[in-house]
């Protein structure tokens, strides 16, 4: 319990900082941030406006106690080009981009155990040497170009798939996963190569402990000493990093939702960004980092609950 | 910055830094684990069956090693060169558009008639200036931040680290968009800063974690004990053991960078065109695919091997420094 208030706290003061520099991303802005949020239109009175608005002569730890309890009651402003609220817009396309992340995260694993388990049973046999050396060049290539030449080779050349497009998932799943297949593969493709390696070298380790020598002189089936002993205590760092993952996911899925033309929060916050619309930019990225640093914290957890040398570290000590 | 994207062991774990860091914390060492580095999670690398066969074989750098760094060099060299180079200007047409590759034209030329071999090496002195000033913006301030919050612990390390861990909770490439979507000006100077920052934290990590491990050993010790100054220490004792791991991670942050910088570059957040990039070359040409694919395909090519090569050396030179007791 006292690793879970601990990691509580953390989570708090880190949430506070995040939030924080969320927030100050307006002042990067060059000059009077009240003139670039009226984006070149509405004139003088669309940024007196503003400076009331946001009361930009306030102090800024004033102004971010208020920004903070607006964002939590739901409002981060309105989009300077089509006035949609940014909360609103947000609600679309969350569930459009989490629904690509998981799907890719599930493509990669579903590919990375079965061929990580393989090869770490037989270190430096064929499988392990081709995989390793195939998925070492897969790590070189960025998502945007594997995106490019997906849709070379699928919908431009044999016709299969959509280049474009995206279909919601609570209209028709199977065809929702299927309009976002090859999106989900591009991002999906480098994560793998990480997640095989990754699990390949902790596997490695583990078949060197002495219980699993213990297993195998009791004539214990090496498929069954693989999944029932060694799998587990090796996927702890493969856990870590499926969640930090998450984080170069959303930076791919930013390029990717654009590729794709997938309404998504990556396509939102840069059409925002070249739009010169920086509210929605701001309440994306706060939207963003707050998840990510979420999912990071249930990681954690998730974490402590597998392995028990980490929720007991009191106990021992 | 982005964790050096295959060894992700080395990556951070937001939320279970050291914004509380105590020493002798056994959470904290749980978090150092997880970091990969103060006990040495790296070094299961080593245990690869072949070369715990042949322990000589990782004390050479290896064939790969050097045909990684000839490509490096030869893409370097005429980046540097390219003022001077006898290709077209990158920014005229110079054919008809969209002319397939011949002996005058290698790459073949682009929508604008304009000729791809040259700016592909063009494209290269951005993609190379943004991948290597930005990584080393980020170790000359990641580092000194690891150097300092390892050595001094306590409350330096808690408030240093606490900032690292702050900018990780950031997915990098939004940070780095983000900066670079909130200034006015996209020239070269933007993009080094809006990935610099991005990769101070993971630096300081890694300099961190090892600053520590090195802290503790018996020359340090002695230098203290000689009434050696905390700079000194630092600067003489510690950094020197602390470069090399330094060096091979740089290496593949390099890459990640370069990959970076062609992303922004192909969603037209770059430096603003005429000026040729390997993303913005890429974004360019996707339209053409079906009739003139070398538009993208051959700046894409030269992208990958790059970013291959970059990998390839930084991952030889890990296991190359990698010393431990045993193979002293």
């Amino acid at each position: 319990m006292r690793f879970v208030r601990r990691k509580l706290i953390q989570l708090v003061v880190v949430l506070l900082c995040v939030t924080f520099l969320s927030f100050l991303l307006i002042s990067l802005l060059p000059g009077d941030p009240a003139t670039k949020l009226c984006a070149g239109a509405g004139g003088q009175e669309c940024v007196d406006q503003k400076r009331t608005e946001l009361r930009l002569d306030d102090p800024i730890p004033v102004r971010y106690v208020r920004w903070l309890g607006d964002a939590v009651t739901g409002d981060l402003g309105a989009s300077a080009r089509n006035q949609q609220p940014v909360w609103e817009a947000l609600t679309q396309r969350v569930p459009v981009t989490i629904e690509l992340l998981l799907y890719s995260q599930f493509m990669a694993l579903i590919i990375a155990i079965p061929l990580g388990l393989l090869a770490a049973q037989r270190a430096g046999g064929i499988l392990d040497r081709v995989s390793t050396t195939v998925l070492f060049g897969l790590l070189a290539v960025p998502s945007f170009m594997l995106a490019l030449l997906l849709i070379y080779i699928f919908p431009v050349k044999l016709g299969w798939f959509q280049a474009t497009g995206y279909t919601d998932f609570t209209d028709n799943p199977l065809e929702s996963l299927g309009s976002l297949f090859l999106p989900a593969l591009s991002l999906a493709a480098a994560e793998m190569a990480v997640y095989m390696r990754l699990l390949r070298t902790d596997l490695i380790a583990t078949l060197q402990e002495d219980y699993i020598t213990m297993a195998k002189a009791k004539g214990m089936p090496p498929r069954r000493i693989l999944l029932r002993h060694a799998f587990k205590p090796s996927s702890f760092s493969l856990i870590t990093v499926i969640g930090l993952n998450f984080g170069r996911l959303i930076g791919g899925a930013l390029i990717i939702e654009i590729i794709f033309g997938i309404n998504g929060l990556g396509k939102y916050t840069v059409d925002s960004i070249l739009g010169q619309d920086f509210i929605p930019v701001q309440g994306a990225v706060l939207v963003i980092a707050v998840g990510y640093v979420l999912i990071n914290f249930a990681v954690d957890m998730l974490y402590a609950a597998l392995d028990p040398r980490i929720r007991h570290a009191r106990a021992l000590a | 910055m982005p964790a050096p994207s295959h060894d992700p062991v080395h990556g951070a774990v937001p939320g279970s830094g050291s914004v509380f860091a105590e020493s002798g914390d056994f959470a904290t060492e749980i978090s150092d684990i997880a970091d990969g580095d103060a006990l040495g999670l790296a070094e299961l690398h080593e245990l690869d069956p072949d070369q715990v066969a042949s322990p000589r074989a990782k004390r050479r750098l290896g064939l790969a090693f050097w045909i990684a760094s000839g490509w490096f060099a030869l893409v370097a060299l005429a980046a540097l060169l390219a003022p001077i180079l006898p290709i077209d200007d990158p920014n005229k047409t110079v054919a008809r558009p969209r002319l397939a590759p011949s002996s005058a034209h290698w790459f073949g030329t682009d929508a604008l008639g304009r000729d791809v071999f040259s700016r592909t090496i063009w494209g290269g002195r951005i993609s190379l200036v943004v991948g290597i000033g930005s990584i080393l913006l980020g170790v000359l301030i990641g580092g000194a931040i690891g150097l300092l919050a390892g050595h001094y612990r306590g409350k330096v390390e808690t408030i240093l680290m606490g900032f690292c861990d702050v900018l990780l909770s950031f997915p990098a490439l939004l940070l780095a968009l983000a900066i670079v979507g909130f200034r006015d000006n996209r020239d070269v100077s933007t993009i080094v800063l809006a990935i610099g920052v991005v990769s101070i934290a993971p630096v300081a990590r890694l300099v961190r974690a090892n600053t520590m491990i090195y802290s503790q050993r018996e020359f340090v010790t002695a230098a203290r004990s000689l009434g050696a100054s905390n700079a000194r220490i630092m600067l003489r004792e510690v950094l020197p053991n602390v470069v090399f791991p330094v060096l091979s991670f740089s290496v593949i942050a390099v890459a990640v960078a370069i990959v970076a910088e062609g992303g922004l570059a192909f969603i037209g957040l770059s430096v603003p065109p005429p000026t040729a990039t390997w993303g913005g070359m890429i974004s360019d040409g996707r339209n053409f695919l079906a009739d003139a694919p070398w538009i993208s395909l051959a700046p894409c090519f030269i992208l990958f091997l790059t970013v291959l090569a970059l990998n390839l050396a930084g991952d030889r030179l890990r296991e190359f420094f990698d010393i431990r007791e045993g193979a002293l």
